[in-house]
């Protein structure tokens, strides 16, 4: 089947299917109740039937950790593979088959820790795919151990005295990547706002990474109590190109606008972002769909068997003796 | 013309050139099965270049031909230095020629501190002929010319005939900077010893030069000429080594092109690798042509991340491989374990070099055969198969995708650094279009098909992959069920454990006995696997023409073992492996029955056959020479009386 005749065939088929959100289900999530995976699940389901992705066409890859168990819980195809190397899964899935749509999920640790070196270079290959930043801020399923992002001085099984070092900002790190791409931040207890984020992060073509800041029912409730109760302790980033909620603002009323091709001010707004005592800042970083795509650069000429036999005959003619 | 004097020849150290000496065309030539012949030089000097023309032409010329790179440890090592000698080694035979051979029987050396370094190496046979650049031993320097005296110095009690030759000067005459061209000239001496074709000599500098420019070509044609005619007029020796006729088309190149080739040839569509030695050529190879055939080569940040990029194209339904060595599958071990519990076909290659930890990065080395076997935590059955010859890493690409893929199998291919810079002639491979397979399956999955359908007694089940509507399921490393559902039953562990187990119990079953070199049965049987096998079979074959009653037998499969090993065994009075690798010697200090670490594969067929298989193995960073297992089946036939 050559690849006309495959998107045909697609075209024909999806003509007469539209999707429900039962479609998008897998077997019910067994996270602790209060656990924010629960609301991005939802939200990326939502997502999908707004999409109206097919599902078989479909992959939510992911790592280890509660995040990992993300893609159980859907109708698509999922990878639930090994600790921080939800990237380069991905990143394999994509390069092989870019007609897919690829969604990667990973936790803090899972991220920025153990992956952080496929993380660097999964933004600067800017592939096409969406990926989830889960950051609860702790090590959750292995019960409370300190993350990367992991307030300095907070107490942990690892680090009983207080964590010892500064979090690390996600966002400053992503942006000081070479051909960064798409960078956004958004919160599961503000289901609006995740939700335009997803689509945002979705519509964009390249590596989309979305921090989306989440409650741990058992061991981090204390850190966004604050941001949870107040709303003046988010402030929102809005833009055209950006993110915009109908009706948000009357909630959170620190807006701030924010042109996401501006890097340098995207970098400023970000690197403040680490200071505990500023509203936490929610929307589009950063953006700029004119970056190398690398599934787009690799894109290769389809060969037939016969074409491919044909070539390597000539091949081999060049080694003859 | 230049011809070299006497007291050239005796300050050199020269044992037998008395050219002035010799009668006008009364030249000996000595008819050989087989010589050994290298050229070395400093690099940048083009000895390679000198050394494959030579190798290319002698195979057309129906000559059996290996050759090995000798490549220098650092990109840029200072001029006349031993670390930087750089240059080929090439075996010419009669008829096919399957391995390195022993000893280094002529050199063309273009200073005396690389002729120190493949001397201080034993790479040279006691008597060896050495035509030496004699241009720095009145050098203007002092430091050279004493340098030179040292040299010779210690040259002298190894009793080579060390014959001078004025290369600069005679270059000089056709060149401004002879050192680009020198190993021109040098093509042409070694030429006319061996009774090179010229016709064909000319075309392949043609050939080599195609793309730069014609008074190239002219003036390499001209330093050739150069060089036969010095020969002709200054040596009094020459060689024959008459070439066997043979009408079969033939390819020549090296194990690491036959793998870049025969992975094409496979149908593979994604490789991903991450630089190492002595593997990074194949990805060169395929960096330069895979697209050409819709395929993509992916540099991976890491070798972690070359391993998941090509088990992701795979669960993709894409065929994809990862190319490594030793440190690169100790750190793609995670990963391993996840394409085998998600049954996910791969295949990976381990060009194998000296270990552990770093090594020995260019040399050869059989030690990555347990860890290939045995290296990943908790139960993971998976494939290990092993090229033994050039043509075989052509091969064995086309066989490790279809286990992979029939099996949802791991198949981890084991080559290594001697197969990976050996160049050989072989039977040009016909490729087909079967198997370049089919793209991936996009059909709708019956409704009912589960993801893990384990057959009870094949263990095997349909791999569904996206794309395919009412296929959805989600992989995991977890321990998971039919349905890919995470599943910490205890019956389910040990059926889906079964289940992967059996495979490898399947694919046997479609095995047969290795064929045995010599006869079925005798005093002592060699085992051997992998890059060894031309050497081994050389030494079985010397032994048998002494009278020796000694066979041999090599093994491709390594898990799965192949079936009837054991009754193969039972047939000969002693089995013992020979292997690139280390073990203790029974003698050793501390060492007894119990406690000795055995040779790798002596290992693995003393655990599968309880045949008290001994070994014999080394770890000398080179191939291993016929002539030293020749040795080997003398001695253990002379222990148990059974040598003639």
């Amino acid at each position: 089947m050559n690849a006309a005749t495959c998107s045909l065939l697609r075209a024909s088929v999806e003509e007469d299917r539209s999707f429900e959100l039962g479609d998008y289900e897998g077997p019910v999530a067994r996270w602790c109740p209060g656990c924010g995976d629960h609301s991005v699940l939802a939200a990326s389901q939502r997502l999908l039937r707004e999409e109206q992705l097919a599902p078989e066409e479909t992959v939510f890859v992911s790592g280890i950790g509660c995040s990992g168990r993300f893609p159980h819980h859907l109708g698509t195809y999922g990878f639930h593979g090994i600790h921080g190397r939800a990237l380069p899964l991905a990143t394999g899935v994509k390069l092989a088959r870019p007609e897919l749509h690829v969604f990667a999920v990973m936790g803090d640790g899972d991220c920025a820790s153990i992956g952080a070196g496929h993380w660097i270079h999964a933004i600067r290959y800017n592939t096409d795919m969406v990926a989830f930043m889960l950051d609860n801020h702790i090590y959750g399923l292995t019960k409370k151990q300190t993350s990367p992002t992991t307030p300095q001085g907070y107490r942990t099984n690892t680090q009983p005295h207080g964590s010892w070092l500064p979090a690390l900002n996600p966002l400053t790190a992503t942006l000081g990547v070479t051909n960064a791409s798409f960078v956004a931040q958004t919160a599961e207890w503000v289901p609006q706002h995740l939700q335009a984020t997803l689509r945002a992060a979705f519509r964009h073509r390249g590596f989309s990474f979305v921090r989306i800041l989440q409650r741990c029912p058992h061991y981090t409730l204390s850190m966004f109590i604050d941001a949870v109760r107040d709303p003046d302790r988010i402030e929102l980033l809005v833009h055209e190109d950006g993110v915009r909620v109908d009706g948000l603002e009357k909630i959170y009323e620190h807006v701030r606008p924010h042109d996401p091709s501006d890097l340098d001010f995207a970098r400023r707004l970000a690197q403040e972002d680490s200071d505990p005592e500023r509203p936490i800042r929610l929307g589009v970083f950063f953006r700029d769909p004119s970056r190398a795509v690398y599934d787009r650069i690799r894109r290769v000429p389809t060969r037939s068997a016969d074409e491919k036999v044909e070539l390597l005959n000539r091949e081999l003619d060049r080694h003859a003796i | 013309m230049t011809t070299p004097t006497k007291s050239r020849g005796r300050r050199a150290g020269a044992t037998v050139a008395e050219r002035d000496a010799r009668p006008a065309g009364a030249r000996r030539i000595e008819r050989l099965d087989q010589h050994i012949v290298e050229i070395v030089s400093d690099s940048g000097e083009g000895a390679q270049t000198c050394g494959k023309l030579f190798g290319t032409v002698s195979a057309r010329m129906g000559n059996g031909v290996w050759t090995v790179e000798i490549i220098p440890a650092e990109i840029e090592p200072p001029a006349r230095s031993p670390a930087g000698a750089s240059g080929n080694r090439i075996r010419l035979g009669s008829r096919e020629v399957t391995n390195w051979g022993d000893y280094t029987d002529l050199v063309v050396a273009f200073n005396e501190q690389v002729l120190l370094a493949r001397h201080r190496a034993r790479a040279l046979a006691p008597g060896a002929t050495v035509l030496l650049e004699d241009m720095w031993e009145e050098h203007d320097d002092p430091d050279i010319r004493a340098a030179w005296a040292a040299a010779m110095e210690e040259l002298s009690e190894a009793g080579y005939r060390i014959i001078p030759v004025p290369m600069e000067e005679e270059c000089l005459e056709v060149v401004d900077d002879p050192r680009k061209g020198k190993n021109m000239f040098a093509l042409g001496m070694l030429a006319s010893l061996y009774g090179r074709d010229r016709e064909l000599l000319e075309k392949a500098i043609a050939r080599r030069f195609a793309r730069k420019d014609d008074e190239l070509t002219r003036r390499n044609v001209a330093l050739l000429h150069r060089g036969m005619r010095w020969a002709e007029s200054s040596l009094d020796f020459g060689f024959e080594i008459p070439p066997t006729p043979d009408e079969t088309a033939k390819v020549v190149m090296n194990g690491n092109q036959a793998i870049a080739l025969g992975a094409i040839a496979a149908g593979f569509e994604t490789a991903s690798m991450y630089p190492i030695t002595p593997a990074s050529s194949v990805s060169h190879y395929l960096g330069e042509i895979f697209q050409d055939y819709g395929g993509i080569l992916h540099q991976a940040e890491d070798e972690i991340a070359a391993a998941g990029v090509a088990i992701g194209a795979s669960y993709a339904g894409r065929p994809a491989l990862t190319i490594t060595s030793g440190p690169g599958m100790a750190l793609k071990t995670e990963f391993l374990g996840l394409a085998i519990m998600t049954e996910t076909p791969l295949v990976v290659v381990d060009v194998q070099r000296g270990g552990p930890s770093t090594g020995l990065p260019t040399r050869v080395e059989q030690s990555d055969l347990l860890a290939a076997i045995f290296g990943q935590p908790g139960d993971a059955p998976h494939v290990v198969i092993a090229p033994a010859t050039i043509e075989e890493c052509f091969h064995v690409m086309v066989m490790a995708r279809r286990i992979a893929e029939t099996f949802r199998a791991v198949v981890i291919v084991l080559s290594d650094a001697n197969l990976a810079t050996g160049v050989q002639p072989f039977r040009r491979p016909v490729p087909v279009r079967a198997w370049q397979g089919s793209p991936p399956d996009q059909s709708p999955v019956p409704e009912g098909t589960r993801p893990y359908e384990w057959d009870p007694e094949t263990g095997l089940s349909r791999r569904m992959i996206p794309g395919q509507a009412g296929g959805q399921y989600t992989a995991t490393g977890l321990a998971h069920d039919e349905d890919s559902h995470v599943a910490y039953d205890p019956e389910v562990n040990q059926r889906s454990s079964r289940a992967r187990s059996r495979k490898l119990a399947v694919l046997r079953s479609t095995l047969t006995p290795p064929p045995i070199h010599g006869d079925p049965s005798g005093d002592l049987l060699l085992v051997g696997w992998g890059s060894t096998k031309g050497a081994i079979e050389e030494a079985v074959d010397r032994a048998r023409a002494e009278g020796l009653s000694v066979s041999s037998t090599h093994l491709t499969f390594l898990s799965p073992l192949p079936p009837g090993l054991g009754e193969i065994f039972g047939r000969f009075g002693r089995v013992l492996t020979i292997e690139i690798d280390y073990s203790d010697e029974p003698d050793d200090p501390f060492i007894d029955e119990e406690n000795r670490r055995r040779g790798q594969l002596a290992w693995l067929l003393r655990a599968a056959t309880l045949v008290d298989v001994g070994c014999w193995t080394r770890v000398m960073a080179e191939p291993l020479r016929p002539g030293s297992i020749l040795e080997v089946i003398r001695s253990r036939l002379a222990v148990t009386g059974g040598a003639a």
